[in-house]
């Protein structure tokens, strides 16, 4: 990996990885990326999230659905865990809590594969820095 | 098209399950229950307004929804594509109706600054933290601004540390640029030790460079090429994540020589600590990391002055430095428009103990408890009354149903006999007694208390064991004056801020619960029935049938009795477990 030399270069970087990252949420959504993410803080980890991260890799390859599963940080619903967001294309994300692998499979099947939603959505309740 | 129903504990109790089975009903009822599904939600943190209906895809947010209004729904917004006006959200600065929830905005109490990455970006992958505008900050410090101008920006925010104490950044990062040295050091301290408190974890965990990031900024603005980040050793997720992100900053160039090609050379490295509350305080923290015992020392000489063997060091909680990188990027101003006069941004908590939402939040500083524990916590567990709420650790103290609608800030804080700390949040209930939890903070600090110095080793000792007489109905009211003028020598004479601050559960417990300290000396009762010793469990001899089954499962075999004629406790026997109170089906047994 090439080294940052300048703020220019950070700068270039971040529109190009940036461009990459919507391409992923907008252009090539299209061809449905699914994009998924599982909040993998200690907290997380300890209510059973490696297994739903686990089990979400293998399904949906066995499912045949293209989709991205990264993991991330604590999501702070610490009450809901394990938790994970789903990005379907052109859609705003939606979060899940209480999922074990069993709502995961409610999720693939409902969810992903028909863009119904399922019980267990935990609304989004904070500002980010983004929109101010 | 969906019906989202507000499905938390809030709503809940509002019969926002009756409303969801009126919907359903409806949809049937118009045969479009395949069309339109009703979806049961997580609390949406508008409790004040509940139950919440909100439809997808339009975002119409209805509020204070009956289940009497299921069928308009259905009728007018489901078939005909009209928005059911008198339901809708009425902005109380405007008086208008709201239409959706992407023009509410204002009822989203949080604004999420430090945990702004957390839960967004994959923490061991450093391309999407550059993605989300990572290492600008520094690019742009070490490129178009002087180190006192750095300082000046940090300065003018108004940021606080958010480790407890809330000295200025700014102001700290400038005492220790001025003091001379041939090598400084920047200290990150993760070394989070109140009980119930996680925020600082969950920042390393989810977001791992906006804290180094700010370490080399600060590294930066003070003279610093060496950064150390004292973490425990109980968080090893925590640890393998920063060692993750350290090697990729390393292999981008982001630490090292010549960062973005100026002459700024800048590395980090962590040291692990054993988890010893002490070591929160930077004077033992330095002298741990030094290998020395995790014993504080008198300051003067600050660890501006005097740090990390013996050179000038700049300590900074994790979520101060996770802060640092939006203020340079979005300017001073804007910061400094979040929160109250003096206490700038916003403050990360950590809600636990009887609250529904138990989470980590971040609201902007002056935000009112109320708003904490009812609308973003959604309430207390199983519909109890709310009693109090610690902050601050075992150094804060309780605030009551009096200060619900005080705006949190630092000196709010301290002016209400507890301090914001580290931003632990625990919420009690009216089943938790006051002078046990009081107890509970002082097991904890004479358990942490390093024993340098006496007041604090003896002291705290001391004032456990009168809280212990307290809970076992053998306190006097001189214990009672003695509790407060021994927390009032502790807090004078201690040498470092666990001491001085120890005495403070005690202390805001006897102020704000007064009367329940004597029950318990005078009336030798515990109003919250939490303490063993001074309760009982009797049998009712008009309401008891000869079961057996409380005897049957009684550990200890204390209950006597012959089958169909009334049982007894022995007290002598009884170890108060209260397994009889739950078998029984008559309601026979009580506590007195």
């Amino acid at each position: 990996m090439t080294k940052v030399k300048s703020l220019a270069d950070l700068k270039k970087m971040k529109e190009t990885l940036q461009a990459k990252i919507d391409l992923r949420e907008k252009g090539e959504a299209a061809e449905n990326l699914v994009q998924i993410k599982v909040a993998m803080a200690t907290c997380g980890i300890a209510s059973g999230a490696k297994n739903v991260m686990d089990f979400l890799l293998e399904e949906l390859e066995k499912r045949g659905i293209n989709a991205v599963v990264t993991q991330t940080g604590c999501m702070g619903y610490c009450y809901a865990e394990p938790t994970i967001e789903v990005k379907l294309p052109n859609a705003d994300p939606v979060v899940f809590g209480y999922v074990d692998t069993k709502k995961a499979d409610e999720i693939i099947e409902r969810y992903i594969k028909n863009g119904e939603l399922v019980d267990g959505i935990i609304p989004v309740n904070y500002e980010s820095i983004d929109n101010k | 098209m969906h019906l989202l129903i507000c499905g938390g504990t809030g709503c809940k109790a509002s019969s926002s399950d009756a409303i969801a089975e009126k919907l359903k009903t409806e949809l049937a009822a118009n045969n479009l229950q395949d069309e339109v599904q009703v979806i049961m939600t997580g609390c949406f943190g508008f409790c004040e307004k509940g139950p919440i209906v909100k439809v997808l895809p339009d975002n119409t947010f209805y509020t204070q929804v009956k289940p009497e209004d299921a069928a308009e729904i259905v009728k007018e917004h489901v078939i005909k594509g009209r928005k059911v006006e008198r339901l809708l959200y009425v902005d109380p600065a405007k008086k208008a109706t709201v239409e959706d929830s992407k023009h509410m905005g204002f009822y989203r109490k949080q604004m999420r600054i430090a945990l702004r990455n957390c839960g967004f970006i994959n923490p061991e992958n450093i391309d999407e933290y550059i993605a989300r505008e990572g290492y600008q900050a520094l690019g742009k410090v070490l490129t178009e601004y002087t180190p006192q101008q750095t300082i000046d920006i940090i300065k003018k925010s108004g940021l606080r540390g958010r480790g407890g104490g809330g000295f200025p950044t700014g102001l700290k990062w400038e005492i220790a640029s001025k003091n001379q040295a041939d090598q400084k050091y920047v200290v990150c301290n993760a070394d989070e030790g109140d009980p119930g408190a996680f925020m600082d974890r969950s920042v390393l965990e989810g977001d791992p460079h906006s804290v180094l990031e700010a370490m080399a900024i600060c590294g930066y603005c003070i003279g610093a090429s060496k950064g150390l980040i004292y973490i425990r050793a109980e968080y090893p997720l925590a640890i393998k994540r920063l060692k993750v992100a350290i090697d990729q900053a390393r292999e981008y160039g982001l630490l090292g020589n010549n960062i973005f090609g100026t002459d700024f050379s800048f590395d980090i490295e962590l040291r692990y600590g054993a988890g010893a509350f002490v070591c929160g305080e930077e004077t033992a923290l330095i002298h741990s990391m030094e290998g020395l015992r995790g014993e504080p020392s008198n300051k003067p000489p600050f660890p501006a002055q005097s740090g990390y063997m013996g050179k000038p060091t700049n300590v900074n909680n994790v979520e101060t430095f996770a802060n640092v990188a939006p203020i340079i990027l979005k300017g001073a101003d804007w910061y400094s428009s979040i929160g109250t006069e003096k206490s700038k941004g916003t403050k990360v908590f950590a809600l636990a103990g009887k609250i529904n939402n138990v989470g980590l939040i971040e609201v902007p500083m002056g935000i009112t408890l109320r708003e904490v524990i009812f609308e973003i916590g959604g309430g207390i567990k199983n519909g109890k009354k709310f009693k109090a709420v610690q902050t601050g650790g075992p150094s804060g103290g309780c605030l009551t149903e009096k200060h619900l609608d005080t705006p949190i800030d630092f000196d709010n804080l301290i002016a209400a006999g507890s301090m914001m700390g580290s931003g632990g949040m625990i919420v009690m209930d009216e089943d938790d007694c006051m002078v046990s939890v009081a107890k509970f903070y002082l097991d904890f600090t004479v358990e942490e208390s390093c024993g340098k110095c006496s007041p604090c080793r003896i002291g705290n000792k001391r004032l456990y064991e009168l809280l212990d007489r307290i809970t076992k109905g053998e306190g006097t009211m001189e214990d009672l004056e003695r509790l407060r003028n021994l927390s009032q020598v502790i807090k004078d004479t201690s040498l470092c801020g666990l001491g001085q601050t120890s005495p403070n559960p005690v202390l805001s417990t006897l102020d704000n619960f007064y009367d329940e300290y004597l029950a318990h000396v005078v009336d030798k009762k515990c109003p919250s029935g939490q303490c063993k010793s001074l309760m009982k469990y009797v049998i009712d001899p008009e309401a008891c049938v000869g079961c057996t089954a409380c005897a049957r499962n009684c550990p200890v075999n204390a209950i006597s009795g012959e089958r169909k004629k009334p049982h007894e406790i022995n007290q002598s026997i009884c170890i108060k477990c209260g397994a009889c109170m739950e078998k029984c089906k008559f309601d026979a047994i009580s506590i007195k």
